[in-house]
């Protein structure tokens, strides 16, 4: 099932939630809404769900716009943040709800709802369980026998809210494979919302960057790692750091030196330069590079995290360098970023958009 | 020797170091619980006992005539059938009083709060006085049912239920409010988002979660019906065999002097406060865990 959301708008009580947002989801595709708390991400998947209405726009599922149907009627397979498992209600009761409470001509016999409920227990991974109330699983078990419940409906679409938010880094690694697994097999169209980059760079066929009740970006793992289209999802995929500098005739100015970098299609001005930490070359100083004192140097697993003052305690940027480099023991060193990116200064500093606190504090704007 | 001195020293610098900070010395402990057994027993025990031993100073044959009385038996009857018109009449309202402050938030919210506690805090006399104002054959209303439709409210059966109603008002609502705020709406949500509609959420989902609040509300409500005396006295008018309640029948009795009467008639309704009791103590045993579990919330 085709999810086409145009032009949704959302507030509440005059207090905007989304601005406008417009997305096509494509039948079958595993998609990730991905941003910080407060981007709109569990609203827009409200809205999809019919738990919440939009101010303006609509939400299509397929040809049928379904912006005026009731929840009941959209046929949505809802998964909860808490779960929400009914705990007066055994796993298998829980997993049959969605079935008895269908309407007579619909409703399938007894023993077939049962039939079902302990196919789908089985396909969760949980055989054997049926008779246990809610409180007596695991959190990563009520997991599962939350999807099953929704599973159970026979969903259009299949919606889930932090999915795993409320469950221990071992557990969330094992879900998130079994959940990928469960999509290659039932083939739902599934969205779920994730403030996780890397659970949403693994999982998703695609990634919705969301912030301040915007789409900033749409696109595999690779799109928005490799081309982040604003300085937003820049600093928020993956680690980076970030320089004011200035451009001119498509070099790049850092204060009075030019680094040895050409940014073709950025406008003349001021502009802000960002890289990898981990994706730099060191050189031998002289021109055509970025210079800085080591202020500090941290050990991170198999790499070294070294802090640079660059201008003197102007600016601060992180590299990372292998934990046995040479240059880990010098108190000046030279590099220059392998790939990176110039955004003008006022590249997507929309008045209600602020950049993220880490880049702001690393770059005081030098206009 | 010396080393027994030593040892007891010891010892009692162990118990020094070991007793737990929050609690006191065994003379604290020993004063503090026999005043509350005996507070307890003089305010509370000795007048249940007394209540039995009246009635029953006469003989057992003495205690049963008093059902065999007339007035006492229409007591008796109509106080089960007041409470078998306001339990459940509160019991609707009060779930839906619940589900309106808990799942809803509105204008008028707060207020509404407060005015489902009003009957606990206004006198019931002037409860009664209110609707002998609003419904007695004078006013506007009651006027207009007893011309066109001879009913009669104000010391009639219906004003009795009404009083009752009134009063009783807050026990159930008080019950579910807290626990259905805490339980907030997801559940529900969950319900709705499989398909099911609202009738079907509340019978499967939202009323088996609150069971047993409810069920607690209901006994504390039946107990207050049969026992409710002030704003039922005003409003009945005390018409013997036709409007009096069990409270009302001991009254009566009392005064005409006839003690073993009142007594073996109070002894009714002391019994089914601790029938009341009993139930209710059982209830929280047997079922510990869900009700623990159900407000905890997962």
């Amino acid at each position: 099932m085709e999810v086409s959301i145009q032009n949704v708008r959302k507030e509440f009580e005059r207090f905007p939630a989304l601005h406008d947002v417009s997305l096509d989801i494509r039948s079958g595709e595993l998609i990730a809404l991905l941003g910080p708390s407060g981007s709109g991400k569990t609203t827009l998947l409200r809205l999809i769900a019919g738990l919440d209405f939009p101010t303006g726009g609509a939400i299509y599922f397929g040809d049928e716009d379904a912006s005026r149907k009731s929840v009941q009627e959209r046929n949505v397979g809802f998964v909860f943040q808490h779960y929400a498992l009914f705990k007066h209600m055994s796993v298998a009761d829980n997993i049959g709800y969605g079935l008895k409470v269908r309407p007579s001509r619909t409703r399938p016999p007894k023993a077939e709802i049962r039939r079902r409920a302990l196919e789908l227990l089985d396909l969760v991974q949980l055989s054997g369980l049926e008779k246990r109330y809610p409180s007596q699983l695991s959190g990563g078990q009520r997991q599962r026998v939350a999807l099953a419940r929704a599973l159970a409906i026979e969903p259009r679409v299949l919606l889930l809210d932090e999915p795993f938010g409320a469950l221990d880094a071992q557990v969330r690694r094992e879900l998130r494979r079994w959940l990928r697994e469960i999509h290659e097999a039932t083939g739902h169209t599934t969205v779920f919302v994730t403030h996780d980059q890397e659970e949403a760079l693994e999982l998703a066929d695609r990634v919705v960057v969301m912030s301040q009740g915007r789409i900033e970006q749409v696109g595999s793992a690779d799109d928005v790692y490799d081309q982040p289209n604003s300085p937003f999802v820049y600093g928020f995929i993956g680690e980076s750091s970030s320089l004011p500098v200035t451009v001119e005739k498509g070099q790049v100015w850092l204060d009075d030196r030019s680094i040895g970098l050409t940014a073709k299609d950025a406008p003349e001005g001021s502009a802000q330069l960002y890289f990898r930490p981990h994706d730099v070359e060191l050189v031998e100083g002289g021109n055509g590079c970025i210079v800085g004192t080591v202020a500090a140097s941290r050990r991170v697993a198999g790499t070294r995290h070294v802090e640079l003052e660059i201008g003197g305690a102007q600016h601060r940027v992180e590299i990372e360098l292998p934990a046995d480099h040479p240059a880990v023991g010098r108190s000046r060193v030279a590099f220059r970023p392998k790939k990176w990116k110039v955004f003008p200064q006022s590249s997507g500093a929309h008045p209600l958009r602020r950049q993220p606190a880490e880049i702001v504090e690393l770059a005081p704007t030098g206009t | 020797m010396s080393d027994a001195i030593l040892h007891a020293g010891n010892t009692i610098d162990h118990e020094r170091d070991f007793r737990s900070p929050v609690t006191e010395s065994l003379a604290v402990r020993a004063v503090l619980i026999s005043l509350t057994f005996v507070l307890l027993a003089l305010f509370l025990v000795l007048p249940l006992v007394s209540v039995f031993a009246e009635a029953l100073r006469m003989g057992f044959g003495q205690y049963l005539a008093t059902f065999s009385n007339a007035d006492a038996r229409a007591a008796i009857w109509l106080t089960l059938l007041v409470a078998a018109i306001a339990v459940p009449c509160n019991l609707v309202f009060g779930v839906a009083a619940a589900w309106a402050i808990a799942k809803y938030r509105f204008r008028g919210r707060a207020f509404l709060i407060s005015l489902i506690d009003l009957p606990f805090s206004v006198s019931p006399v002037v409860a009664g006085l209110v609707y002998i104002l609003l419904l007695g054959s004078n006013s506007v209303i009651g006027g207009f049912l007893l011309e066109n439709f001879n009913v009669r409210i104000i010391f009639a059966v219906p004003g009795v239920v009404l009083a009752t109603i009134f009063v009783t008002f807050p026990f159930i609502a008080r019950e579910l409010i807290p626990l259905m705020q805490e339980q907030g709406t997801s559940e529900e949500e969950a319900s709705i988002s499989l398909g099911a509609n609202g009738w079907q959420t509340f019978w499967y989902v939202t009323l088996p979660n609150v069971k047993w609040a409810l069920l607690y509300g209901v006994l504390l409500c039946n107990a207050r019906a049969m026992g409710e005396f002030g704003a039922v006295s005003v409003l009945s008018g005390k018409l013997r065999g036709e409007t009096v309640t069990m409270p009302l029948q001991v009254e009566l009795f009392y005064n005409e002097y006839a003690a073993v009467a009142a007594f073996s008639l109070a002894s009714v309704l002391a019994g089914l406060a601790l029938v009341t009791l009993v139930i209710k103590s059982w209830l929280e045993w047997r079922y510990a865990d869900q009700l623990a579990s159900g407000v905890r919330g997962h």
